[in-house]
């Protein structure tokens, strides 16, 4: 069982646990989760870019969540309701990333890896970018730690303190494609988002600070990476959902979990 | 020179004009209230005072290296963000626990630090808001209608202690407010606005002001009355009642 590949895939789900999990709280807290859809849904696109002037598909899906963000966060800046705008983008991104994918010339693509993920793609090389890209997000956020609670709390009093929330808004950005472009080869495309809302809001309910509540989604997003991972093994199913699917149940677990905690 | 202050400043919102020329300034250890009816752009000017709303027109001009203590109308807090008290109080900035302490017990609430922000009550929890706004060590403070949601004796007790921190500190003090009489009372200057700066003064010569008057009638004008009659007496007797900290 403990082949090279299975190991690798382990570290693999561990470094997106380690980006997505503490982002997502922030995804939760400000209410971005379309925010993360459309971003991730973007990523196909990225992939067939990729594909289509041969470079590394972390590059292409770098660069075209990073753009996909940052229309999405300019549009959200102004005072008009973007939900609907925002459910309009993060499909559309993702019909016109399998359109173009199916597009490329002389290609054949294996669109599940790309989806859903695929453990066994996961290379030396990958393992590298994975958690080069894991850890690079998990500084970025430490860095910026307080700001980004005080842009997060309110924008208003983060600016009264001298404090700038459109840069602050920027890094979360930036984060968000960095991770994205790092667990599209684990959990694929369709469920990052999953991966960003779901330890995170599993972990609500057991923190009292906001930092408690990251670590607790750090430690159920690893928790559901491996266990999805060996589940994926074990009973030949995608890797992607079985993670989310384990993911979900924990959420179930915790959220049954909750009355009781509340008063304590 | 002032703390902050505007020249020829205009604010617009989705292509609305909501506030337009207007020259404001506000010295150290002032008390200056903004008064107006719903719209008339009190919050937009606060705002674009602590440099959150760009102007559409015109300057805003802060001292250097001020410090700001802003007090918002209201902070919605999501349910998903778990927060103590104790943890609100030191964003942005790491404090040291005797300071959180101090500015807790300034603002009447000492024993909150370990609660839930969630848990507040809507006293409570501008109170903490106040203390956040007093740990910075502000040279002003910027109060958005900070008693709202309080009832009378909590917003009066609020604003004693706003005074008490004032006398206390010397810190500036710019607030929007609808307890007009209240308010209009304890400053120093009266700001009357309406899309623009309808009238401007001491807090007897704008509720004498024919502007202020069209837009509050004469109602509130017994009750300052009834102020001036009380703030002749002497003061060297009150007692401030601050045994009831939380509401």
């Amino acid at each position: 069982m403990l082949d090279d590949f299975a190991i690798r895939a382990g570290l693999a789900g561990l470094g997106v646990a380690l980006a997505a999990a503490p982002l997502g709280c922030f995804v939760v807290w400000r209410r971005m989760a379309y925010f993360g859809d459309a971003t991730s849904h973007a990523a196909l696109l990225g992939v067939a870019l990729a594909l289509a002037v041969d470079l590394p598909v972390f590059a292409g899906v770098l660069v075209v969540a990073l753009v996909m963000a940052l229309i999405v966060s300019s549009l959200s800046e102004r005072h008009v309701s973007t939900d609907a705008l925002l459910g309009v983008l993060a499909h559309a991104a993702l019909a016109v990333g399998l359109v173009a994918v199916s597009l490329l010339p002389g290609q054949r693509v294996d669109l599940q890896a790309y989806l859903f993920g695929e453990i066994l793609a996961v290379t030396q090389t990958d393992l590298i970018t994975i958690w080069g890209g894991a850890v690079m997000v998990a500084l970025l956020l430490i860095w910026r730690w307080q700001a980004l609670l005080s842009a997060t709390l309110s924008p208003d009093l983060a600016t009264a303190s001298g404090g700038n929330p459109k840069r602050e808004q920027l890094i979360l950005t930036l984060a968000l494609a960095i991770t994205v472009a790092v667990a599209i080869k684990v959990v694929g495309a369709l469920l990052i988002a999953a991966m960003l809302v779901i330890p995170a809001a599993t972990a609500r309910p057991f923190a009292r600070t906001p930092e408690a509540m990251a670590f607790w989604a750090v430690a159920v997003g690893a928790v559901a990476a491996l266990g999805g991972l060996a589940g994926s093994f074990t009973f030949d199913t995608p890797t992607g959902p079985s993670i989310v699917t384990l993911a979900a149940g924990l959420f179930a677990l915790s959220a049954a979990l909750a009355p009781l905690l509340r008063r304590g | 020179m002032s703390l902050i202050e505007t020249r020829g400043l205009s604010l617009r919102y989705a292509a609305q004009t909501i506030l337009h020329d207007v020259d404001f300034a506000i010295d150290r250890g002032e008390i200056v209230t903004i008064v107006g009816p719903n719209g008339s752009g009190k919050s937009s000017l606060l705002r674009a005072l602590i440099g959150a709303l760009r102007p559409a027109a015109g300057t805003v001009t802060r001292a250097p290296a001020l410090r700001i203590g802003y007090v918002p109308q209201k902070l919605q807090i999501d349910s998903t963000l778990p927060l103590t008290v104790q943890r609100f109080l030191n964003l942005p900035e790491r404090r040291k626990p005797e300071a959180i302490s101090a500015a807790l017990a300034r603002a009447g609430v000492p024993e909150l630090a370990a609660r839930q922000m969630a848990d507040l009550s809507g006293g409570q929890f501008q109170r903490v808001l106040l203390a956040r706004a007093l740990l910075g060590e502000p040279d002003i403070l910027i109060l958005d209608e900070a008693t709202q949601g309080l009832d009378q004796p909590g917003a009066a007790a609020f604003y004693r202690q706003i005074e008490e921190v004032r006398t206390s500190t010397g810190v500036a003090v710019l607030m929007v407010s609808h307890d007009l009489h209240v308010v209009m009372a304890a400053s120093d200057r009266v700001l009357c606005l309406n899309g623009h700066v309808c009238c401007e003064g001491t807090p007897e010569v704008v509720a004498d002001a024919p502007e202020y008057r069209a837009l509050f009638g004469t109602g509130t004008q017994g009750a300052l009355a009834m102020y001036r009659h009380h703030h002749d007496h002497d003061h060297a007797d009150h007692d401030h009642d601050h045994s009831h900290g939380g509401h």
